[in-house]
C-alpha cells in the first residue's frame, strides 16, 4: 500500500477515534446495565451470525 | 368500558408513531440501499480507481458528522442521507472491480451481498419478534467499536495478515450488536428520527459487507 495511502488512512480512523470517543465515554457511563438474561439473549443471535459467516466461508 | 382514555390514547399513539418510524426506517434504507448499488455499479463501469473509496468514505463520514445532525430534522436530511449512501456506493466500485478480477471473485461478492442479507433480515426479525430491549449494549458497543479502531491504525502499518482478519470478525460482531441496539431503540421510542436510524442501520450494513468480502476474499484464496 502506498504510504501517503497509510497515512490518510490512519489519519482517519484517528479522526473516528477522537469524535467517537466523547460519545463513548457518555454511552459507558449513562447505558443502563443488562442483566445476565439479558446477555444471554445477546449472545444467542450472535452466536447464530458466528456460525452462518462459518457457514459462508465453507461454501468459498 | 375505557377505565382511562387518555393512558389508552397515549399508549396508541405512541405504537403507531413506532410503526411510522419502522416503517419509515426500513422505506429510506431500502432506497438508499438500492441507490448505492446503482452509484457502486456506475463506480465498476467507470473503473475508477482504489483512491475513490478512499475519497468517499472521507467525504461521508464528513457529511454524517458535520450536516447530517443539523439538517436531520428536515427535508434536506433525505438528500443528504442519498449522497452519504451515494458516495459510499460510488467507493465500493473500486473494490467490487478488485474482487470481480479474482479467479472466484463473483461467488464472493454474490455471497457477502446474501450473507449481509441474511444476517440484517435474521437480527431485524429476532428484535422485532422478541421485542427486547438491547440499550444495555450502548457502551459495550461503543467501546468495542473504539477497540477496533485502534486495532485498524496499527494493522495499517503492520499489515498483519491474521489480525485483519481479526479486525474484519469483530466488525461482523460489533456491527450485528449495533443492528440489534439500533432495532430496538426503534421499537422502544429511543430513536425518533428515522434519518438518523436509517444511517445507522446502513452503515452497519456496509461495515458487515466489506468485512464480509474480506473474510470470503482471504478464504477463498485471496491474500
Amino acid at each position: 500500500m502506498d504510504l501517503w495511502f497509510k497515512i490518510g488512512g490512519a489519519v482517519l480512523l484517528a479522526t473516528m477515534f477522537v469524535v467517537i470517543l466523547p460519545r463513548a465515554k457518555h454511552m459507558l457511563a449513562n447505558s443502563p446495565k443488562g442483566s445476565a438474561q439479558d446477555w444471554i439473549g445477546v449472545l444467542f443471535p450472535i452466536l447464530l451470525v458466528v456460525l452462518f459467516v462459518v457457514f459462508l466461508i465453507s461454501l468459498v | 368500558m375505557i377505565e382511562n382514555p387518555v393512558i389508552v390514547d397515549r399508549g396508541q399513539s405512541s405504537a403507531l408513531a413506532t410503526n411510522k418510524v419502522l416503517r419509515n426506517t426500513y422505506m429510506l434504507l431500502s432506497m438508499t440501499l438500492l441507490f448505492s448499488g446503482l452509484t457502486a455499479g456506475l463506480s465498476m463501469a467507470m473503473q475508477l480507481p482504489f483512491a475513490v473509496y478512499f475519497g468517499s468514505v472521507i467525504g461521508a463520514f464528513a457529511l454524517i458528522w458535520l450536516v447530517l445532525p443539523r439538517v436531520a430534522n428536515s427535508g434536506a436530511g433525505i438528500a443528504v442521507v442519498f449522497v452519504i449512501t451515494g458516495l459510499l456506493g460510488l467507493g465500493l466500485g473500486p473494490l467490487l472491480n478488485y474482487y470481480t478480477a479474482l479467479a472466484n471473485g463473483s461467488q464472493v461478492i454474490t455471497l457477502a451481498l446474501g450473507g449481509t442479507g441474511v444476517i440484517f433480515v435474521g437480527l431485524s426479525a429476532y428484535v422485532l419478534t422478541t421485542k427486547k430491549d438491547f440499550s444495555f449494549m450502548g457502551g459495550f458497543l461503543m467501546a468495542g467499536f473504539l477497540v477496533i479502531l485502534v486495532a485498524a491504525i496499527a494493522n495499517i502499518f503492520f499489515q498483519i495478515p491474521a489480525l485483519s482478519l481479526t479486525i474484519s470478525s469483530a466488525i461482523i460482531l460489533i456491527m450485528s450488536g449495533f443492528i440489534l441496539y439500533d432495532t430496538s431503540r426503534i421499537i422502544h421510542g429511543g430513536e425518533t428520527n428515522y434519518i438518523m436510524a436509517t444511517i445507522g442501520l446502513y452503515l452497519s450494513l456496509y461495515n458487515i459487507f466489506v468485512s464480509l468480502l474480506q473474510i470470503l476474499g482471504i478464504f477463498g484464496g485471496d491474500d
